[in-house]
Order: structure tokens, then C-alpha cells, then sequence
């Protein structure tokens, strides 16, 4: 038996770290070695036998069962059930202690197992260091950026903005010369209208700010979301403005004040401000994303904005349980295909819905267990035929028009309907009193909301990468056109004759 | 029943802290309010049901029985047998508790009494800031880096 005993001073009121740490199921969003974790059985997180199911960055699986839980002494204990790792007889347990004198925290975290003899060092050394210090390390980034209100250095590494120049980034000359105006080719929206309006201009190119880099762009992503800026839907585009809020690229110049990033550097976005549809912008790198070297441009450009929301959509919007009814409309679309394999590995029955048979049977390779070619069946009679009669738990809806009165339908009892985009049109005026028929909730998430401090979007990243990695969702390449063609790209996408991911490449 | 917790990061190890801490007579060496201190009957610091018997340095006398002592969890608890202070059941414990984060030590102090409810909230804030707080600083500056 051995004995590993870690502990440390949190700078934060007791409360705040035991906030943290008291949920069972929230290792996720903090430590840095869990891509995902879910509690087995729907059980409350806070219930003593509760077991946690989590997946690390590295693919490996455990599970671990709440022994006690103290709001008391502000102690947990649990113990491992299944690990890829031979830590036999794992038993653990976090304490907390309040630091009366300053507000801080004392923070201790102890095990007990039996190693086999020859791993014994290697597995205490990753218990100790690799499990418990780097989550010390973690919670307390976490604390900082709170009481900060800024970015912090969580993971996936990123930039934060420094108020002065870091020694330790030489301090790079930009690809432009100062004075000489510079430019590059981008597609500008001069006033909001059709695919048409999306024209191929010369724009200026100033050196980046100091807070800023500079990026070449390599591959950018098309998204429905761009349409939405382009006939000014949304307002995240004031004409005249270059759309696009994704794309692949590398480091071609970096500010001043800038740390984390440097030339050279492989990264990826997927966020606000637009202006992703051209060769190269200058932008706060505060939400961008260095590349690891396996995932490539095209996949990172095609997959990453659909991948953080289909990440939080399955995950936080709607937290998918084992054995739910799951309805996705526009499965075969870009963010439909990744919902389909994921709420499948989730344990759902995956009901998907598309507009053509060729459609279909791409959604049946995915995994779908039943497909519903929606112009040809009525969909909402279909998902009660086939759940007989209880309907569904919740049902993706990006579609909107045509779809959201048939989502409804389609729901069961306290169903969950996520209306996240209006392919088709608004969804119009509803009486909420209607839902009441069934206890239906509906959720209208933003992409924002989930996604816009680099706290928020750590996990849908990591859950994103690993799930890439695991196979568990599989990006399919995208389908390319050239910078210049991008109002044709508009068009197909609108068309609905797409399947899959489109990009712009440069 | 009340309840006094007073917590504090000394800058040392465990061990180097516990070995000030432990002897029962050694107040005066690290308390700045005491003067001297004796155990009674020519008993040893470390045994368990010993008295110590001190005078603080406003010259108030205060007789406690050691309760318990442990080198193994660096904890010792003992209880008031007579005091200037109005309180009953009066039992206390100092404790250490390893950081690793740093080699550091957290000190605890902590005492549970009984006492008039109108002298409560004076007592609660003698015994938590000018007794325990005072002397776990006076440890911090003994260890001060």
C-alpha cells in the first residue's frame, strides 16, 4: 500500500474553491488531463454512490464512485471502480481548510493503493504530480481568471494579453512594412442581400496591434451563421465587412504585448469578430487555438466551429443521457453529422432526419438508428411510431420554419426542444402556453454564450480534440472552393444540396 | 457550545515547526504573552494528563491539563482548569498539517468553550485574535523567510 498526500494554498475564500471541487462531475471543466466526464444513471451529482464516467485527453476511460461527501468538513472521498492503469485499490479523498488569517485555503488531496512493485514510482509520481498538482495548478488559474475577469492561461494553451512586452517572445518584424500601406484580398459584404453581395475586394491591412497577431489564413470555414451575417440576420456584421468566423492558418506577425504565440505557430479559430474570409487579418488572440499536429487545416477549418457546438449542444445545452431519444434534423449537414455520432457514442437512439435518400444513407453509415427522409414522411408521426408513442427526449432544430412546429410534435413528456439556427426561415410567434401540453422546454443557445472566454470554450475544445482523437465523430474533408468563389459556396450551402463541410481555400 | 477557529501558513516544514510546538512547557519560547511556564509535579511536557501551570505577561495565571498529543497526526489538545477568563469545558487543540505545495505547514488552532451569553462575542475575539492569531504570527515571523 502506498500513500500519496499532495496539499497546497489556494488564494481564494474557502467557499469559492469548495464550489469547485464539491462537484463530482465537474473535473471536466477544470483539470487538465479530463476531455469528458458524466455521472452513470442520471444519478444527482452530489449523491453518495454517485460514479462519475470520465475520458482523459489521452483516450483512457475510468470510473470512480463518491465514497462520502462533508459540506461540513468540506471533504469528499471516492474511489476508482475501472482505470487503463493498475491502481489497485484506489481510494482518495480532497479536504479543504479555511486560512483564516489572509482568506486563502488549504487544499489537500490523499490516496491510498497498491501499485504492482515494478510501477510503483511511475504511478505515485502520476498520482502526485501529473493527478493532483496539475489539478492545483488548474483550479487555480481557474480562480484567477474569475477574480481577473480576463482571459487566463487555461488548456488548451492560449494567449494572454499582456501589458507589457514579454522577454520571453522576441518580438517578431511583421510581413508589412511600416508605412508602406499593405493589403489583401478579402470577400466584402457591402450591404446585406443575397450571395451575391459577397464580392472579391483589395482591403487594407495594418500591422497588428499590439495586443493582436497577424494570421495568413490557410482554409476557412463556411457556416450558416455566415449567411446569417451576410443578409443581416445577425448583426455581427456591420456592412461594409468582410463574414466568416472560422478558419486555419499560422502566425505571420505577433504584438508587442503579446504572449503564447509565435511566428510560424499552426492555429485555429472559430469565434466573433467576423472577418475570416480573406488571406490575412490582424485579431486578439484571446480565443484562438494553437493546432496540435494531428489535427490538420482542412479538418480544423471544416470542423472546429461545428465541433464546439455540437460539443456544448450535447453536453451543456441538453446534457445527452444513455438510452434518451434523440431527434436531429439536417443530420447529413455539418453540425448534424458530428450530433449523429456523438449522441450515438453517448448511448442514445439517434433519430435522423434529412431532405433526400442520398442524404440517408450517409446518416445511416454514421450510426443513425432510424432516418426519416422528412419530405417524404411526416417526421413527427414517424418519431411516435417509432418510440410508440413516448416520443422524443429532445430534438436538435437548426432548421427552424419548416421543422420547429414538428419538433414539438415529435417530443415526448418533458422533452427538450434546441432551437439553434433558422435554415429554413424564423421560427414565427409561439404561444408558450401551449407547451405546457407536455412540459416542453426550449432552449435558443448562442454560440457566444457558450463559447466566448477561453474558460468556456477549454472544454468544449478538449471534448472536441478528444473526441477526434477517440474516433468517436469523424470530420469528413471538406468540401473545398477558392476564396473567390465563396458566394457560390453561399449558394450551395443555402441550396441544401450540400452534405457535410465547406471551405473557402486560400 | 462556542467555537473559535483560527488558521495560519507558517513558512516552514511540518516537522521543524512541531518540534517548537510540541512541548507542552515551552510556551514562553514562542508565545510573545507569556512569561513563564512549569509543569506541575515534576511531570514530563509530554505526558499525557500533565498541568502547566503560566503566567502571562499582563501577570495572569492560567493552569491547563494536556489531553492528548500526537507525533504522528502533530496535534495536541488540552484543557483550561483555571483562568482569568469567565469560561467552562473550555478544550483547545493545536494542530499541524503538512503542505507539500512548497514544504510549508498549515497551523490550526482551535478551542470550544462554554460562557455567559453576554461575554461570547468579547471571548470569541480575545481568545481567536489575541491569543491564538497573535501567537501563530509570532510563529510566521519565528519562520518568516
Amino acid at each position: 500500500m502506498v500513500q500519496v498526500r499532495q496539499s497546497t494554498i489556494i488564494d481564494a475564500p474557502i467557499d469559492e474553491v469548495w464550489e469547485i471541487l464539491r462537484d463530482f462531475n465537474g473535473h471536466d471543466r477544470w483539470h487538465p488531463a479530463i476531455s469528458f466526464s458524466e455521472i452513470e444513471g442520471g444519478e444527482p451529482v452530489d449523491a453518495v454512490g454517485s460514479v462519475r464516467h470520465f475520458r482523459l485527453n489521452d483516450g483512457g476511460e475510468l470510473r470512480e464512485q463518491l465514497l462520502a461527501l462533508s459540506d461540513k468538513d468540506r471533504r469528499l472521498s471516492y474511489c476508482l471502480l475501472e482505470a487503463p492503469l493498475p491502481l489497485m485499490g484506489y481510494v482518495a479523498s480532497v479536504r479543504l481548510k479555511p486560512v483564516t488569517d489572509g482568506n486563502a485555503t488549504f487544499w489537500e488531496w490523499r490516496s491510498e493503493f497498491n501499485p504492482p512493485a515494478h510501477r510503483r514510482d511511475e504511478l505515485v509520481k502520476l498520482v502526485a504530480e501529473g493527478i493532483y498538482q496539475a489539478g492545483f495548478a488548474a483550479v487555480r488559474n481557474l480562480l484567477r481568471g474569475r477574480s481577473a475577469g480576463s482571459p487566463i492561461d487555461v488548456r488548451p494553451s492560449r494567449a494572454v494579453a499582456a501589458p507589457a512586452p514579454s522577454a520571453s517572445v522576441p518580438r517578431v518584424a511583421p510581413t508589412v512594412t511600416p508605412g508602406q500601406a499593405a493589403t489583401t484580398r478579402a470577400i466584402v459584404v457591402e450591404r446585406y442581400g443575397g450571395p451575391e453581395e459577397l464580392q472579391l475586394r483589395e482591403i487594407g491591412l495594418p500591422k497588428p496591434a499590439p495586443n493582436e497577431v497577424q494570421i495568413r489564413h490557410t482554409v476557412i470555414g463556411v457556416n450558416f451563421i455566415d449567411v446569417y451575417c451576410r443578409t443581416g440576420y445577425f448583426d455581427l456584421l456591420q456592412p461594409p465587412g468582410v463574414p466568416g468566423m472560422e478558419a486555419a492558418g499560422v502566425i505571420e506577425a505577433v504584438g508587442s504585448a503579446v504572449s503564447g504565440f509565435s511566428v510560424g505557430g499552426r492555429v485555429a479559430y472559430a469565434c466573433p469578430p467576423v472577418g475570416a474570409y480573406c488571406e490575412r487579418r490582424n485579431m486578439v488572440p484571446d480565443l484562438l487555438v494553437h493546432l496540435p499536429d494531428d489535427i490538420s487545416d482542412d479538418i480544423a477549418a471544416a470542423g472546429l466551429l461545428k465541433g464546439i457546438a455540437a460539443s456544448f449542444l450535447l453536453h451543456e445545452v441538453h446534457v445527452v443521457r444513455p438510452g434518451e431519444v434523440v431527434l436531429i434534423h439536417a443530420a447529413a449537414g455539418g453540425v448534424g453529422q458530428l450530433l449523429v455520432q456523438w449522441a450515438r457514442h453517448l448511448g442514445a437512439t439517434v433519430i435522423a432526419t434529412v431532405s433526400s435518400d442520398d442524404k440517408a444513407r450517409i446518416v445511416e453509415r454514421l450510426g443513425a438508428d432510424h432516418v426519416i427522409v422528412y419530405s417524404r414522411e411526416n417526421f413527427a408521426e414517424a418519431v411516435m411510431r417509432l418510440t410508440g408513442g413516448a416520443g422524443a427526449d429532445v430534438a436538435y432544430d437548426a432548421v427552424g420554419n419548416d421543422t420547429f412546429g414538428g419538433s414539438l410534435a415529435a417530443l415526448g413528456v418533458r422533452g427538450h426542444l434546441v432551437s439553434f439556427g433558422q435554415a429554413s426561415g424564423p421560427v414565427g410567434n409561439w404561444d408558450i402556453g401551449r407547451l405546457s401540453s407536455k412540459s416542453v422546454t426550449i432552449s435558443r443557445p448562442n454560440y457566444a454564450h457558450y463559447t466566448d472566454t477561453p474558460q468556456k470554450l477549454a472544454p468544449q475544445l478538449n471534448r472536441f480534440f478528444a473526441a477526434l482523437r477517440q474516433g468517436t465523430i469523424k470530420v469528413e474533408p471538406p468540401r473545398h472552393y477558392d476564396l473567390a468563389a465563396a458566394s457560390e459556396a453561399h449558394r450551395d450551402l443555402e441550396s441544401r444540396r450540400t452534405t457535410g463541410a465547406l471551405v473557402l481555400k486560400v | 457550545m462556542t467555537k473559535v477557529y483560527v488558521s495560519s501558513v507558517i513558512p516552514a516544514p511540518a516537522a521543524e515547526v512541531w518540534k517548537l510546538v510540541r512541548n507542552f512547557n515551552g510556551l514562553p519560547a514562542w508565545a510573545p504573552f507569556v512569561a513563564e511556564s512549569r509543569i506541575e509535579q515534576n511531570a514530563q511536557a509530554d505526558q499525557i494528563g500533565c498541568i502547566r501551570s503560566f503566567t502571562l505577561k499582563d501577570g495572569g495565571r492560567i493552569r491547563e491539563r494536556l489531553l492528548a498529543l500526537s507525533d504522528y497526526d502533530l496535534s495536541c489538545s488540552y484543557a483550561i482548569l483555571e483562568s482569568p477568563m469567565a469560561v467552562e469545558n473550555y478544550v483547545a487543540t493545536l494542530s499541524l498539517t503538512p503542505i507539500t505545495d512548497g514544504n510549508l505547514t498549515l497551523a490550526e488552532w482551535q478551542a470550544e468553550f462554554d460562557c455567559a451569553p453576554d461575554r461570547e462575542a468579547a471571548l470569541m475575539h480575545q481568545i481567536g485574535t489575541g491569543v491564538f492569531q497573535i501567537a501563530l504570527t509570532a510563529l510566521k515571523n519565528r519562520f518568516g523567510r
